[in-house]
């Protein structure tokens, strides 16, 4: 497999190299990741999301479920809106605030349509032994709300995880 | 570098896979590797215990599903076994245990290969 062009992990928030805590108005954490687009980063952004996602209150299941997540958001940037090019950008924002965890998932890559992916049935897919297509299935299941939107220099993948009543598997 | 091993093992009938650490987009060539070299070499009857397997995403679950019919048109299977509650958890979510075979046990899994051969 190649080498990335870019450094292997740049963490950035406000501008500084390194991860941190910036405090946000009306109660909200924000805490921000750059990768290279290359699953060599994937590692490292389950260890980032999964850390925001401990400090924010979370069990062990819905870490690694958030976690999953946004290794399965990741990985599709990586093989679909940038076709595997290593020298892109993948930017990860965490937002918390009282109830809710969201992680925002940006890249300037080929446009998605995910209206156009068909949702596969399971019993039907397997059936056929059909392979890919899985991880935005999985997505659906793992987090309270899948969000996309397409803008003009860049796409967004929104994922979304709501702390019920303070209370986390 | 690579958080993710294949080592195999295997008794008379059966070809064992065992895997270790992170199975992700980046690490699922290793183990397309493992399973196109034990199909190369024919052997058809296969174990993938996953014992040490801590994570598994799409991309890992996609490379059983890559292979499972070649095995199966040659009379073999893939079945797994001693999976985390965690791993389990993911192969649970998209319905694998309907099209494979998931043991607690890799002696289970053994003795039914056995039981067929």
């Amino acid at each position: 497999m190649k080498k990335a062009h870019v450094p292997r992990s740049a963490f950035i928030s406000n501008g500084k190299k390194k991860s941190s805590l910036a405090k946000k108005p009306s109660h909200m954490i924000e805490l921000r990741l750059r990768i290279a687009s290359n699953t060599e980063e994937l590692m490292h952004v389950r260890k980032f999301v999964s850390e925001a996602a401990k400090q924010f209150g979370f069990g062990d299941d819905d870490i690694n479920n958030i976690a999953l997540a946004v290794d399965e958001a990741c990985t599709n940037i990586i093989k679909h809106a940038y076709n595997y090019a290593e020298d892109q950008d993948i930017n990860v924002v965490v937002t918390m605030n009282k109830t809710e965890f969201q992680v925002q998932i940006v890249d300037h890559g080929k446009h998605f349509d995910p209206e156009r992916v068909q949702m596969p049935e399971m019993k039907e897919y397997l059936s056929h032994y059909k392979r890919g297509g899985l991880g935005m299935y999985l997505m659906k299941k793992l987090v309270d709300k899948v969000e996309y939107s397409i803008q003009p220099k860049q796409n967004v993948v929104r994922l979304t995880k709501y702390l019920h009543h303070g209370v986390s598997r | 570098m690579s958080d993710f091993k294949v080592s195999f093992r295997e008794n008379s009938t059966v070809h064992i896979m065992d895997l270790k650490g992170y199975l992700d987009a980046h690490t699922t060539p290793h183990l397309e590797e493992a399973f196109q070299k034990l199909i190369t070499e024919k052997k058809y009857n296969i174990l993938v215990n996953c014992k040490d397997l801590s994570y598994i995403s799409s991309a890992g679950l996609g490379v059983f599903m890559a292979f499972i019919e070649d095995v199966r048109m040659n009379k073999g299977d893939i079945k797994l076994s001693n999976m985390s509650p965690k791993v389990f958890n993911i192969f649970d979510l998209l319905g694998f245990p309907m099209l494979y075979e998931i043991f607690k046990d890799e002696s289970e899994a053994v003795k039914k290969f056995e039981a067929k051969s």
